[in-house]
């Protein structure tokens, strides 16, 4: 068992055609993800490296090939548009790589996914691996390794680095999530706390969450009142200064709220184990296995 | 972005928002001609980035044009919160007889767009909502249908008793909301709205934050940045397509990923050191874009020692490793190196560097602890 990914899931993806589209369609499918279409309109019939069906839409590739997930790679302009269409097509699982979508978009399309059940990840995320499973994104597959640890991170490289500690001391994960580091996002930590609590093949959990915002503080709370697994928890961001945006569009200090140490200081009293350093991450998982 | 007040007035004004004419000057010649047209007792407003400008002395009353221009070169001269004063905003001494806070923010947890509106207006609203929050009402807009005549009027009843100034207010609310939305904003506030010893309602400051990711897709919002407002290295780095905080410490930090970056520049400071600056090269990172990073870097004489954390993967650390190599040839950089870096064709990168003398590191901790120290000898 995962969560999100799975040996069920069929991949589509958006943009196969395109220069990063491709280069990871590659990557995901060297790894083992179970590509089955590829949409890029106008180049419907094509097979992309002579093997995966390119459809001109989504709609048609769901219909052909039973694709129960899609993964986009379109420019900012036309990826609120990628996820509407996905969306329609029943897709159940959308995960958005793509960075820059303006976030009025994103408040208009959220109501349209709730109405339809859809699960988006991201937009702005590295998406999600299930270790020798399947990777829908751009999680480097060689890094992580099949174990008991969920992981779930508003980062990329920032996973990439815990993710390593964890392989290194043995600690495999059952499903990496980044859901991205915009304000307005389709998964949040919640749902993924949740979806672990709830999944029988993990065993502890590790939170990874950043400046900005009051995600990680619903997150401390929700583990007070649900979740029963052992939580270890980093925040990025203790040296930031207030009011600039570092990177993330959703990572800035808002007047005096949304800081490293609120957000620590809601963990610690959840019980969540604080790293100081991404590679406390291990010591503070073995102390609570 | 943060826009300047007197460019947020040009948003609300253009969405038809009742506003009191005024112009922006540079000069204080320029302020008192804006004086003498406007006529009467004027307010004469710093223009910077920052809050609390008023108590910085950044605000001031003049009663002839005269004064207007002395107040002018005045606040021209001041620093805000680091920040150099540029211009000022001179605009009508408004008769107030009341002042109210209307505020449209885009919420993260609602994920809409949510109107706050306060009777207790012309205050720091932060406090209000810290303090008193059942002074504020708030309500969240579906952007689906935008905002219904009946919020607009719901809101505007919490503000003003008399009905004429009921709809003028509810009339702005809308109008407010158009202006956020046609402008990707991610706040638009008014504070105060005032109704004036006469009765009417008008908006007398104007606060715009716009959505980056929307200033990126159109001119006509891009125009309003003001350059002379960030620190030169900021600008720099932007054209090259870097995301990077100038800070105050001496140790460089050059990273991929912006939650990497802070992570890194929180472990500077947890071994002691301080960092000198975020810095995200961003994903597909060609050679070129570490040698224009290491180029802002160097130019902060402050920065004693310059640390490379890169974690390939999509950015490919043997691009990254080319880039510090092409960098030394270019210009000499003159501050030492430490290098951490791990993942995508990891030993091409180690191969490069180890062609030019430059030992690399797989471990963060130690990379670190490392530059730290010799940042701490240097200096």
């Amino acid at each position: 068992m995962s969560i999100f990914v799975d040996t069920s899931t069929r991949l589509c993806i958006q943009g196969i055609t395109g220069r990063d589209g491709s280069f990871h369609a590659r990557q995901m499918m060297e790894y083992g993800t179970p590509v089955v279409a590829g949409v890029t309109p106008g180049k419907g019939g094509q097979r992309f490296d002579d093997s995966i069906p390119v459809f001109d839409t989504v709609a048609e590739a769901v219909q052909e090939t039973e694709a129960n997930a899609s993964v986009i790679y379109v420019p900012p302009g036309l990826a609120a548009g990628a996820i509407y269409e996905a969306a329609d097509a029943g897709i159940g699982l959308i995960v958005c790589i793509t960075e820059g979508i303006p976030v009025l978009k994103l408040t208009k399309l959220m109501p349209f996914l709730r109405e339809r059940g859809t699960r988006l990840v991201g937009p702005n995320c590295p998406g999600v691996i299930t270790p020798g499973v399947a990777k829908v994104g751009i999680i480097p597959g060689n890094i992580c390794a099949p174990g008991r640890v969920g992981l779930v991170s508003r980062s990329g490289t920032l996973t990439y680095e815990v993710v390593n500690h964890l392989t290194r001391h043995g600690m495999g994960q059952s499903t990496c999530v980044g859901i991205g580091g915009d304000p307005i996002i389709g998964t949040n930590f919640i749902d993924c706390l949740r979806a672990f609590e709830d999944d029988p093949a993990t065993d502890a959990i590790v939170i990874i969450g950043e400046i900005g915002g009051t995600d990680e503080q619903n997150a401390a709370q929700f583990v007070t009142d649900q979740v029963s697994k052992p939580v270890v928890g980093f925040i990025a961001g203790q040296t930031a200064p207030k009011g600039r945006r570092m990177g993330h569009a959703g990572a800035i200090i808002s007047g005096s709220s949304g800081t490293a140490a609120e957000k620590m200081a809601a963990f610690e009293a959840a019980g969540i184990g604080v790293m100081k350093r991404p590679a406390e991450v291990v010591t503070l998982l073995e102390a609570k296995l | 972005m943060n826009l300047h007040e007197y460019q947020a007035r040009g948003l609300f004004q253009a969405a038809g928002i009742p506003m009191l004419d005024g112009d922006v000057a540079s000069t204080p010649a320029e302020a008192e001609e804006v004086a003498r047209q406007l006529g009467g007792e004027v307010v004469v407003k710093a223009q910077v980035h920052a809050g609390g400008r008023g108590k910085a002395g950044g605000v001031k009353l003049a009663a002839t044009p005269a004064e207007a221009a002395e107040w002018a070169e005045k606040i021209l001269a001041l620093t805000i919160k680091d920040l150099p004063v540029t211009k000022v905003l001179v605009v009508p001494a408004a008769a107030i007889a009341s002042e109210t806070y209307v505020g449209l923010i885009m919420d993260r947890e609602s994920q809409r767009p949510v109107f706050m509106v306060s009777a207790a207006g012309g205050v720091d609203i932060e406090e209000v909502a810290a303090t008193t929050p059942e002074k504020i009402t708030r309500l969240a807009v579906d952007p689906r249908y935008g905002l219904l005549p009946h919020q607009a009027m719901g809101l505007a009843f919490t503000l003003y008793q008399d009905f004429k100034q009921v709809r003028a207010a509810a009339k702005i609310m809308g109008q407010l909301y158009h202006a956020f939305v046609d402008n990707g904003a991610s706040l638009a506030e008014i504070n105060p709205l005032v109704a004036t010893s006469s009765g009417e309602i008008l908006a007398l400051d104007a606060k715009v934050v716009l959505d980056d990711n929307e200033v990126g897709r159109r001119p006509d919002l891009a125009v309003l940045r003001d350059e002379s407002a960030e620190d030169p290295s900021e600008v720099a780095a932007r054209r090259a397509d870097l995301s990077f905080i100038k800070l105050h410490g001496n140790v460089g930090c050059v990273v991929n990923g912006a939650g990497l970056a802070m992570a890194t520049m929180d472990l500077v400071k947890y071994y002691g050191g301080e960092p000198a600056n975020f810095l995200d090269i961003g994903g597909s990172s060609n050679p070129e874009k570490v040698v224009n990073a290491l180029r802002i870097i160097t130019a902060d004489r402050d920065v004693k020692a310059i640390l490379f954390n890169i974690f390939g993967g999509i950015t490919r650390t043997d691009d990254v490793a080319n880039g510090i190599v092409a960098a030394t040839k270019e210009f000499k950089v003159e501050v030492p190196i430490v290098i951490r870096l791990t993942g995508t064709n990891e030993e091409e990168a180690i191969e490069i560097l180890e062609g030019v003398g430059m030992p690399a590191l797989n471990d963060m901790d130690e990379a670190v602890q490392r530059v730290v120290k010799t940042a701490q000898e240097a200096a």
